[in-house]
């Protein structure tokens, strides 16, 4: 038992930590507002490996481990949770899946522009009608020949107003349920593929999220992801990998108005002393130190299982569960905190909090996190 | 829900136990199983001090288990500790605390502070299976220690102890007792200092045994002395230090405490998963119903935090930077996690987890003291938020 991390992941957590607070945190704000997707900062972040930080060099990657995907992860979201999501998405959703289940064509052709951050992926399982309850999806692939024919809708696409490729979950028979989901690798610019606005949100407003609608749209079976019938199984794969890199993102949201508060109390005065000689708010700050603790352990600990067991969906739901349930009570505080300036857009407080909630949400629900907790814990032990 | 076992690596975070550390915490459960808890509830109810198991905790040499082995101890790391803290007090909070008092608040003090002399004198007898006591709490002095009005005056060779603690574990069964006194009223506290005295000195009497909520077979009394002579040579540390002292060593007993309260939380998971897989309800095993799973997935995910902060805390090194900072967190964390663990396990098992037949109704009595004792949750988050506002 040693949680203390190696010299190389201290040097990857400084050189990331530099660039979110030279490059990537001066534009959070601004992109917040206005929705705009930070499409430069992805190419910047390519550059420097993080668009395929554990995908392996041969195909463009920086080769890095589980821990260090956290590292990143928790590093950006704490200067901009929309960029923490878009290269979350980047890494757990569409490039994990395609080096765990991808054929060594796709691995050269799809894997590697999207490691090097030349090209953006995006993940497009959710649909209208098809939420927490996966497997009810709609989308249809129907075999023609060399190729499918892809038609459906699909809704909530974290990056989909700029991805070049995207990671789509299709039936070839509904009557099998999750047995007939297949997966597909598509490029955007394939005729039948359209995409919708940019969704206006509550947070991570900047990341992208949009309808994909599919209309006869020809794929090669080339690029199907694994066989007919795996999509399912591909996509639970991916989320148990989303889910820690969902859980990072929520330590650095919650570390970063952590931070703001524990600043903030140390220069507001009132009744003539600091904020922080009050000791109902040093309370809150020890509450939120030693849960944004518990919250990163849980993440490094389902990091460190995925690289040394066979299932980790267990700790990464646990993750999942407790990091997003913190960042929102964190947030909550730290706005407190700040009291009526927390509530304007002055301080960045504000967007934490808003960016925090999302987390509850989105790769599996706190109720979806609690069903896979509960299966694992009541039925398989 | 334990951790895995895994080759370490050589570099980087590693979340697994040693071998060591898992034939450690197999050995104890075995026993704890075995041969404490059988009589655990008979024992709860006559409030009965468990002898002969803690003889055999003794025997397997987990009462003074940190000690160097120089002085007869096993040179056990404080994660190896937690670990045996966890086992015994998740079939049995009473031995957690016995054992924990004994390993953390007694030993500990005295081999990290005590002369040579005084080491080879009194701490072969506590490796071996003797009980330790510690006497800083007084009935003005609870949270506020360092306001403590035990006085020790130096009489020739020996210190004369005279005043009243209370609330002390192990009273009367102690073979020796840490206790802190005034040795200069004018310094504050700066003017307290550190004595192992002998259980059986004279003037010291064990006040009648306490009614406690919970932890029934641990024995709790308050202690009183009246003109009780101390030799000189068993001052700890330098005269003065004793607050110094008695702070550090309830930063490392914190963790004891949490690995009580995370043993606790580990064993009302385990039962509210086997009453509701067992529980028939509109036809089926209550286990099936979600608002039972989601609150097992609940106390399931805390679990996990609280391990993930006490082996944490508890593999740092001692004394480090953040050490205190961590102890208090795990303590902190991990205790309110218990109780409210406790609580959710008891809803689950319903009207039969308000009747004492049920292991659920014990722990419920047996939980609360953790977010008290060693500190209470409140001095947990000052601690913390000085460390924090002290960076």
């Amino acid at each position: 038992m040693r949680i203390e991390l190696s010299e190389e992941q201290k040097l990857l957590q400084e050189t990331v930590r530099r660039f979110a607070e030279e490059v990537v945190r001066p534009r959070a704000s601004e992109i917040d507002e206005s929705g705009e997707f930070p499409r430069e900062f992805f190419a910047q972040a390519g550059e420097l490996g993080l668009a395929g930080v554990a995908v392996p060099e041969e195909y463009g990657g920086a080769g890095m481990d589980a821990v260090s995907y956290c590292l990143v992860i928790e590093e950006i979201s704490r200067a901009c949770a929309s960029s923490g999501v878009i290269l979350s998405v980047n890494n757990s959703l569409v490039c994990d899946p395609i080096v765990k289940f991808g054929s060594e064509e796709q691995k050269r052709e799809v894997l590697t522009p999207l490691a090097q951050g030349k090209k953006l992926g995006c993940f497009a399982l959710t649909e209208p009608g098809a939420g927490s309850d996966a497997a009810a999806l709609r989308t249809t692939a129907r075999r023609e020949g060399e190729d499918y024919v892809l038609d459906g809708n699909k809704l909530f696409i974290t990056n989909g107003t700029e991805a070049d490729v995207a990671l789509v979950f299709a039936t070839v028979n509904r009557d099998l349920r999750h047995k007939g989901i297949t997966a597909f690798l598509v490029d955007s610019d394939t005729p039948g593929y359209s995409r919708g606005g940019h969704e206006i949100k509550l947070g991570v407003n900047a990341s992208g999220t949009t309808e994909l609608s599919f209309q006869d749209m020809r794929v090669p079976a080339s690029r199907r992801l694994g066989e007919e019938g795996d999509g399912f199984k591909i996509a639970m794969a991916a989320l148990d990998g989303g889910r820690v890199g969902i859980a990072a993102q929520a330590v650095g949201i919650a570390q970063a108005a952590f931070e703001a508060a524990l600043a903030y109390v140390q220069e507001r005065e009132q009744f003539g002393k600091p904020l922080a000689a009050l000791q109902a708010v040093q309370f809150y700050l020890a509450d939120m130190s030693t849960e944004i603790d518990a919250g990163r352990l849980l993440t490094w600990k389902a990091a460190w299982a995925k690289m040394h067991q066979k299932r980790y969906s267990l700790e990464a739901a646990q993750a999942k569960l407790y990091t997003s349930e913190m960042a929102q009570r964190v947030t909550s505080k730290a706005l407190q905190l700040h009291g009526g300036y927390g509530y304007t857009r002055e301080y960045n407080v504000e967007r934490y909090f808003r960016d925090a909630r999302i987390t509850e949400i989105y790769e599996g629900t706190t109720e979806i996190q609690k069903m896979v907790v509960a299966d694992w814990v009541i039925n398989r032990t | 829900m334990t951790t895995a076992t895994l080759p370490s690596t050589d570099e980087g975070i590693d979340f697994a136990l040693s071998e060591d550390q898992e034939l450690v915490r197999e050995t104890v459960r075995r026993f704890a199983e075995e041969r404490i808890a059988p009589g655990e509830a008979e024992r709860d109810r006559a409030h009965e001090v468990p002898t002969e198991i803690l003889a055999e905790l003794g025997e397997l040499g987990l009462l003074g288990m940190m000690v160097g082995e120089d002085y007869g101890g096993g040179g056990s790391d404080p994660l190896t500790y937690a670990l045996v803290i966890e086992e015994l007090s998740r079939l049995s909070p009473s031995v957690g605390v016995m054992a924990s008092v004994t390993n953390s608040v007694c030993c500990w003090p005295i081999d990290r502070f005590g002369s040579d002399e005084l080491k080879r004198r009194v701490l072969p007898a506590l490796a071996g299976g003797a009980l330790g006591g510690f006497a800083l709490t007084e009935p003005g002095a609870g949270s506020d220690a360092g306001s403590l009005a035990t006085r020790a005056v130096r009489n020739g060779d020996a210190w004369v102890l005279d005043g009243e603690k209370a609330w002390i574990t192990n009273a009367g069964l102690a073979r020796w007792y840490v206790v802190l006194a005034r040795t200069d009223p004018s310094a504050g506290k700066r003017g307290i200092s550190a004595f192992v005295v002998a259980g059986d000195s004279p003037g010291l009497a064990v006040g009648a045994r306490e009614e406690k909520v919970g932890l029934r077979s641990s024995p709790t009394s308050g202690l009183t002395f009246t003109g009780c002579r101390v030799p000189a040579a068993n001052l700890l540390g330098e005269e003065g230090e004793g607050l110094k002292i008695a702070l550090a060593t309830l930063d490392h007993s914190r963790i004891g405490v949490a690995a009580q309260a995370l043993g606790i939380h580990q064993r009302a998971v385990e039962l509210a998963i086997a009453y509701a897989r067992d529980r028939v309800q509109f036809g089926v095993p209550i286990a099936q119903h979600q608002a039972i799973r989601f609150q097992i997935a609940e106390i399931a995910t805390t679990l996990a935090a609280s391990r993930a902060l006490t082996y944490h805390a508890a593999s740092v090194p001692e004394g480090g930077k953040e050490a205190g900072r961590l102890a208090s967190q795990a303590k902190l964390y991990a205790s309110e996690a218990a109780n409210r663990a406790v609580w959710v396990s008891q809803q689950i098992h319903g009207g039969n987890g308000y009747s004492e037949e049920y292991e659920i109704a014990r722990l419920y009595r047996d939980v609360r003291v953790t977010t008290i004792y060693e500190g209470t949750s409140e001095m947990q988050r000052l601690v913390i938020a000085r460390k924090l506002l002290s960076r």
